[in-house]
């Protein structure tokens, strides 16, 4: 790497490059996914000035002052949304002193903000963006990884964040709250899925209760209340429905009847795992409710996801579901979402929707929609230019671009292959760097 | 579930009798004695002398019925590290028969039109699981690990295998013909390694690779020192690893020349030296397989991710004079590649797996890269029931990842991680792993390039036979378990 490069990556890493310094950037002879209402341009240009996208189109003038990217026909698409991910907030996933997602205690469950752990310097979010992450969708999970979860329902909010590594990474809070209504969740409230479903909406009845009754509260006037306060007020925006619950459910059966709560109590449900969703499609897509899924999910895991198969994710967006593909949950593997989204396509899915599955439905579903997610004037300049078809794995990403900043395509996993790469017999490899 | 244990205890028990019961005292009487002084009088005690009853458990595979194929128009990726465009394949008797550009098709086979596809040997994954921790992932099919004690070289993994995992079908249907199954990695010895046939099988000795060696699995590291560290005992450090692997090595010399000993002295006894015959020394199961690695008999596989460590596994197979076939998971192997070379031992390694506990953070995506540069066998491994279904296209991510890094490696060379070099591993490069005339008809026609994301496989031959293919129903096996569930069943389950 150059000492260019590398300045830039120190830079990046302090954060001393913000949007106000962006300089104006014309990515030019460029295969277009815009995933907004211009379709695919073949030989196009985007603009980006200020930190958004000023100009997408065929015949744009470069104008005068901007550094040209030559994209020389290769594809540009949006920056690739890991969804449903721990990145950032954990740097080894077998120490949890390293963690910082999993913090529902019973104080803090609903109300647990996952985005006050987030660390901007984290050593996966190079790696990630080198595999063409921009944004991520940080979901909290419920603490203890089995045996010690306790009686807590809410793992908490999730938060968007840039991979920028800048200061300024968290695009959104509260962008939704989460829940396990799954085995793993279900075997520490009772042992059965019908009970975590009741106990989640006698939750949020208590919830509805203390909306209705804040006086009382104050003044100690009101009926007992397991939830503390904290979580009392984080489910205030659930039963407004204003923010959504992003539920993990897997099961036909189970699906149905999260729908049908969702649906009686009014709620913005957005739907996680549904390994049988395929059989029930039908009922999803007249829900509305959009739905997360890893398509690699293909086993019979869980009694829960016996009908696990390939095509799920193609029978769901042929019946009108809106589809996000998910990475593996744990930071280091968000970069293989985009494998995933390929995987989906080779089992059936459109091709563009399995690009829309990773870039534009996450941004809309979870509320950065006006942000990010199409190639559109307006949006920030999130951007990724690829040497080939961006699903494939012998694809790489060529240029990087959070904000219409170019990001540093290096991280330390590229430091050790250059360090280990060509040893030194008269000096250790300490040496190099 | 206390009254469930009970219950299995109880069947457990019963099947222990009845297994007692039919044991026929016959086989005693079967066993010819070899000569000796007084054959007459010379009784025979089945299954006390190791060399005697090294195969307890023999294979009982069969191929399935085949015909003569010729598969004609593909580009073909050997294993041996050519490619041969619009090439053709013929599979006959089981066998590869030839494999070039502008064969002849003999008369009577059948023709596979492959143009526009792609064919490569069948699949090996060095380093699986199924069966031994089997899908739904209940305790009931937790059989992995035999996590009592840092020593369970005594076990086999053959004896967890459940031949009716659901995985396995998966596996084959992503182009997998031959499986090592290994142990779990919770023991400094975890037990033996059994290399399988992917094909749907009744008993596990109905998939079991004819003629091919054992493993042992031994692990470095993380696992070893917390699964013992947590229950008090040893090890609970790396150094504490480092003493167990030796104290073992040391009893299991001792028991070489226990057993050596005693053989000389029979032979010279049934020579006429000496009035009394020797006494036996006492079988132990478990240096029998310690003995079968110091004798080159059996393969280790040694799960070890940091490259200090494996480096102190080396040192210690110096000391005892026995071979590591392969460091498993690797993930910094690249940082000790030259002394891989050396020493002549594979890695399997992962294309981007990396992070998941503090000895994998050092995992890089070009380390496979960087191993083929280097000249080290190098293999992709799943470890996973998900990834073993996609094998090429995880070394595809290596692939990528190396060119990046200006490590210019060929697909066609880049197959050989998944299919020549696992089976050099795993002892059975000179049956399958290539496309060479003479070896296993294990064969894979893919729909596309198989380093691309959308390949899919189309058919799926195994010693000459077809075991999936994906356009005829009649040729796609469904698991004991998964028979009348709606997913896996369902019509369109299968394109």
């Amino acid at each position: 790497m150059s000492v260019k490069t590398s300045l830039l990556a120190l830079a990046a890493a302090a954060g001393l490059i913000g949007a106000a310094q962006a300089e104006t950037i014309a990515i030019t002879h460029a295969k277009i996914v815009t995933l907004g209402s211009a379709g695919q341009i073949d030989n196009g240009t985007i603009i980006v000035k200020d930190g958004r996208i000023a100009a997408v189109g065929a015949n744009l003038a470069v104008p005068a002052g901007a550094r040209t990217i030559d994209a020389q026909g290769h594809m540009v698409t949006p920056g690739v949304v890991a969804s449903n991910t721990s990145l950032g907030a954990g740097e080894v996933e077998g120490e949890s002193s390293s963690d910082d997602f999993a913090g529902a205690t019973d104080q803090l469950s609903a109300a647990f903000d996952v985005s006050l752990g987030v660390n901007p310097a984290s050593m996966l979010i190079p790696i990630a963006r080198m595999g063409g992450v921009t944004r991520a969708v940080i979901t909290p999970e419920l603490p203890g990884r089995g045996d010690k979860k306790g009686e807590k329902l809410f793992a908490g909010q999730a938060a968007i964040i840039d991979l920028s590594g800048g200061a300024n990474s968290i695009t959104k809070r509260y962008a939704a709250l989460t829940i396990d209504a799954g085995t793993d969740a279900a075997a520490h409230l009772g042992g059965t899925h019908g009970g975590l479903l009741q106990r989640l909406e006698a939750d949020l009845e208590e919830a509805a209760s203390y909306g209705a009754n804040k006086g009382g509260y104050e003044h100690g006037t009101h009926r007992p209340y397991s939830l503390s306060k904290e979580d009392l007020e984080a489910l205030q925006p659930i039963l407004q429905g204003k923010e959504p619950l992003l539920i993990e459910v897997h099961r036909a059966a189970d699906i149905r009847r999260v729908i049908d709560l969702g649906k009686r109590l009014k709620l913005k449900l957005i739907l996680n795992g549904v390994e049988e969703g395929w059989m029930v499609a039908g009922d999803i897509a007249a829900s509305g409710y959009p739905v997360l899924l890893d398509p690699q999910a293909d086993l019979p895991s869980q009694f829960e996801s016996l009908n696990s198969r390939m095509e799920n994710a193609g029978l769901l967006a042929a019946a009108g579901v809106t589809i996000v593909v998910i990475p593996p949950y744990t930071g280091h593997y968000a970069r293989q979402v985009r494998y995933n989204a390929g995987y989906a396509v080779a089992h059936g899915l459109p091709w563009e929707t399995g690009i829309a599955a990773i870039t534009r439905n996450p941004a809309q579903i979870f509320g950065f929609g006006e942000k990010e997610g199409r190639i559109e004037p307006g949006l920030d300049a999130d951007l990724v230019v690829w040497s080939g078809d961006p699903l494939e794995m012998l694809t790489v990403p060529l240029h990087v671009l959070i904000k219409g900043e170019e990001q540093p395509m290096t991280s330390r996993a590229q430091d050790l292959a250059r360090r280990y790469g060509a040893l030194d017999p008269n000096q250790p490899p300490a040496y190099r760097h | 579930m206390r009254h469930s244990l009970s219950a299995v205890s109880l069947a457990a028990a019963v099947a222990l009798l009845s297994a007692c019961a039919t044991v026929p005292s016959q086989s005693v009487a079967d066993q010819t004695s070899s000569g000796g002084k007084d054959q007459a009088k010379e009784k025979s005690y089945p299954g006390l002398d190791p060399a005697t009853d090294s195969d307890p458990f023999p294979t009982t595979y069969r191929a399935l019925p085949s015909q003569t194929v010729a598969l004609v128009g593909a580009t073909i990726f050997t294993g041996t590290g050519a490619r041969i465009d619009n090439g053709t394949v013929i599979l006959d008797g089981g066998k590869i028969t030839a494999v070039g550009a502008n064969l002849p098709v003999p008369a009577g086979a059948k023709v596979v039109d492959a143009r526009g596809k792609f064919v490569t040997p069948g699949i090996i994954d060095a380093h699986s699981h199924l069966g031994v921790y089997a899908t739904p992932e209940v305790w009931a099919n937790s059989d992995g690990n035999e996590a009592t004690d840092p020593n369970t070289a005594q076990v086999w993994a053959e004896h967890s295998v459940w031949p009716q995992d659901p995985g396995f079908i998966r596996a084959l249907e992503g182009g997998i013909t031959t499986l090592e199954i290994l142990p779990g990695s919770a023991n400094l010895f975890g037990g033996r390694a059994v290399i399988l046939k992917n094909v749907p099988g009744r008993t596990v000795e109905d998939m079991k690779f004819p003629g091919a060696p054992y493993g042992l699995k031994m692990a470095c590291g993380e696992n070893p020192k917390r699964v013992y560290g947590s229950k008090g005992r040893s090890p609970s450090t790396r150094m504490g690893n480092i003493y167990g692997y030796r104290k073992s090595w040391i009893d299991a010399q001792e028991y070489r020349r226990k057993w050596d000993e005693y053989h000389k002295k029979m032979a010279d006894y049934k020579a006429g030296k000496g009035d009394k015959a020797p006494d036996a020394p006492k079988r132990d199961l478990q240096l029998d397989t310690l003995a079968g690695v110091l004798d080159g008999s059996i393969l280790v596989q040694n799960h070890c991710y940091r490259a200090d460590e494996m480096a102190n596994m080396i040192a210690i197979s110096h000391e005892f004079g026995f071979h590591i076939s392969m460091f498993h998971h690797g993930s910094e192997a690249y940082k000790i590649a030259d002394i891989l070379k050396k020493e002549d031992i594979c890695v399997a390694t992962w294309g981007e797996w990396w992070g998941f506990k503090m000895e994998g953070f050092d995992g890089i995506e070009e380390n496979a890269a960087l191993l083929q540069k280097a000249g080290v066998c190098t293999v992709i491994h799943s470890d996973d029931a998900i990834l073993t279904q996609h094998l090429p296209q995880e070394a595809a991510i290596a692939l990528a990842a190396g060119r990046r890094a200006g490590i210019e490696i060929d697909e066609a060379e880049a197959i050989k991680w998944v299919t020549a070099n696992p089976a050099k591993s795993i002892g059975v490069l000179d049956k399958t792993g290539t496309l060479e005339p003479g070896k296993m008809a294990d064969v894979v026609l893919w729909s596309a390039d198989p380093f691309s994301v959308y390949a899919l496989t189309e058919q799926v031959y195994v010693d000459g036979a077809v075991v999936f293919d994906r356009h005829d129903p009649t040729r796609q096996p469904l698991s004991d378990f998964e028979l009348g569930q709606a997913g896996p069943a369902h019509p369109g389950a299968r394109p």
